[in-house]
């Protein structure tokens, strides 16, 4: 890709030093915002933008942004930097290469639902990120662009880090702001959303940080422009995590619609070995296996186009898997994860990633026939539908599509050949 | 007395004014990770401290400790080693790297070292999966990623850590 809106760091040597960004017209977009723009126009140009949610659901950012009721303050922004999805770390280069552009675009948002403390909350694995964000914030509380009464006016930010401490379900919003509060992560009933019953029980957004890092482009440039990237429903650019049996794991920057063969092997440079591309997860571990043929490779990447597969895009977390990986295997490993991070609020999903999990390890081992693979089965397929949150769905898609469409792949492994001994 | 909010007074005042005062709550997971960097651990002391500064119980606290996975309430070795073994590392070598790992140090997974250094985990994604494989090292207070692991750099990265260890014990650090 020629052209960076997000990964602009990788054109811009130094970007990541306040300087340097101001040169290359960092904070205008705040600034204009503060002195210049009603809270309402911002909100307006972002929903114009088209821009959606880069955090998994795709859901309209402005909208979002204009739920927050006008009657009821404080509001609140909190930046969801947990990024634990296996297979995605977007997040982590956006923060630690670029991260004024995704401060600003924070601090935009804050400014448009006229919020006046903004959090952001980064897994615990990430703590040197954390500390780095907090040079950065203290920079700009030094230089005037952040703090109280900004460029004159009556409007006053702080923004603060918040560490997490390993627990993959603080990624789901309610939970996120559970554990902000100083409880357990475990997700809320819903509704009431957070954009009326947020943190601290007040109206809050919460927005992923690539979601963020878009916003200043789109103030300083307009959404008319925004709309020069990507498709008619999925405007703008995605950051993909390319991870798994490809050449050249990394992240791209690419506009939505881009290919799966485009990025797999224009991009990723093909899978290893001159083996051969077998399927495919977009969404990490949270993902249905999307089975690869020639005309499936050519199916554009965006929010709607691969929910003919019984997918979705979710956090572009593309994972690559060629003829040498086993669905057995694979089914196991993701069982296993969410068996780990299930926060155990909610019977299905507390007692179904236990089965599931204790019947893909026997599977893998070789100590169970096809029975039990009917069974793990129909364990994922009673969960559907049945959890609290989106997690408890999340842990059947794997087990579901790979028995699904790669049955002789667990028929190998009990009849034949088990994988741990 | 408590000894954190003695020790510590301008950290936690630091930490506090980060939240509303009505919900100083919010403070806990920042004062956990203090309390750990002071003892390596969790203590029960540390954890009454914390519910005195922050009045909620000690059984709220220790609940929080408890759910995340970066907490820990027991002495548990200095250093931990935690290689990611989830599916995108695993399709990467991970799981050999692990093993063989465990074999040079002659240890299994969640064995202490004989020395009390270090401990091996296996943990889940940590958002490097394209530098397979990695590990991070928390111990100190902090957490160290390090990527594009062969087991002679890791064992290299090991070897300094005990070597930090031993001057500090011989107290020419
Ligand atoms: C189990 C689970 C984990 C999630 N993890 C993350 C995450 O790590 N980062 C993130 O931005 N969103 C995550 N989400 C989505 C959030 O709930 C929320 O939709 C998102 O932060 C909204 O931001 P956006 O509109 O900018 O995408 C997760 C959702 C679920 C159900
Ligand atoms: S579905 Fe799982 S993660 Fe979600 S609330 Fe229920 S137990 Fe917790
Ligand atoms: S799977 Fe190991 S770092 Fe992501």
């Amino acid at each position: 890709m020629s052209e960076y809106l997000i990964l602009r760091h990788r054109a811009i040597p130094g970007l990541e030093r306040l300087p340097v960004y101001l040169e290359h017209q960092g904070f205008a977009a705040f600034k204009k915002a503060v002195m210049e723009l009603p809270p309402a126009q911002v909100i307006q140009m972002v929903k114009d933008s088209g821009l959606r949610g880069r955090g998994g659901a795709g859901f309209p950012t402005g909208l979002k942004w204009s739920f927050l009721p006008n009657d009821l303050w404080p509001h609140y922004v909190v930046a969801n930097a947990d990024e634990s999805e296996p297979g995605t770390f977007k997040d982590r280069e956006i923060m630690e290469s670029n991260p004024f552009q995704f401060l600003e675009g924070l601090m935009i948002a804050a400014y448009a639902v006229q919020a006046n403390v903004a959090y952001i909350y980064i897994r615990g694995e990430y703590w040197h990120i954390a500390r780095w964000l907090d040079q950065k914030i203290a920079e700009l509380e030094q230089a005037g662009l952040l703090g109280e009464r900004l460029f004159g006016t009556d409007y006053s930010l702080r923004i603060y880090t918040h560490l997490g401490a390993g627990a993959y379900i603080c990624g789901e919003e309610t939970a996120l702001l559970e554990s902000l509060e100083g409880k357990l992560g475990q997700p809320r009933l819903r509704p009431p959303f957070p954009a009326t019953a947020g943190l601290y029980n007040r109206p809050t957004v919460v927005n992923n940080v690539e979601t963020l890092a878009n916003v200043p482009l789109i103030v300083l440039n307009g959404p008319a422009w925004y709309h020069n990237y990507g498709t008619d429903k999925s405007p703008g650019t995605k950051v993909f995590s390319l991870s798994g049996c490809v050449n050249r794991p990394g992240n791209y920057e690419l506009p939505f619609g881009v290919t799966f063969r485009e990025l797999i092997f224009e991009h990723g440079g093909g899978v290893p070995e001159g083996r051969t591309l077998k399927a495919v997860m977009t969404a990490g571990a949270s993902s249905v296996l999307i089975p690869m043929d020639e005309s499936v490779l050519d199916t554009p990447m965006d929010y709607e186009s691969l929910n003919k597969f019984g997918g979705s895009l979710g956090s572009a977390s593309v994972i690559v898997l060629d003829d040498s990986v086993n669905m057995a295997w694979l089914t196991q490993k993701t069982v296993n994860f969410f068996k780990h991070e299930s926060c155990g609020k909610c019977t299905p999903c507390r007692e179904g990633t236990y089965w599931m999990n204790r019947l893909a390890e026997r599977i893998v081992r070789g100590k169970a026939g096809l029975r039990e693979v009917e069974l793990l089965y129909q364990v994922a397929r009673q969960m559907q539908g049945k959890c609290l949150c989106a997690l408890g769905e999340f842990s059947t898609l794997a087990v579901v599509s790979s028995i699904d469409r790669f049955r002789a792949d667990f028929e190998a492994v009990v009849t034949k050949e088990p994988i741990y001994g | 007395m408590n000894t954190l909010r003695a020790k510590y007074a301008d950290e936690i005042q630091a930490i506090l004014a980060k939240y509303p005062p009505e919900h100083k709550r919010s403070a806990v997971m920042p004062l956990l990770y203090l309390a750990q960097r002071e003892a390596g651990y969790v203590t029960v002391q540390a954890m009454a401290e914390i519910a005195e500064i922050l009045e909620i119980s000690i059984t709220d606290v220790a609940s929080i400790v408890g759910f995340y996975t970066l907490y820990y309430d027991q002495p548990h070795g200095r250093y931990h080693i935690q290689v990611c073994t989830d599916l995108p590392c695993a399709l990467r070598g991970a799981e050999d790297f692990l093993k063989a790992l465990c074999q040079a140090l002659g240890v299994e997974v969640g064995q202490v070292t004989p020395d009390g250094l270090f401990v091996i985990e296996e943990v889940k994604c940590i958002g490097a999966c394209h530098r397979a494989p990695v590990f991070q090292v928390q111990g100190d207070g902090e957490i160290v990623f390090h990527e594009n692991q062969t087991l002679e750099t890791a064992l290299a990265v090991i070897e300094a850590l005990r070597q930090k260890a031993q001057q500090e014990k011989e107290g020419t650090a």
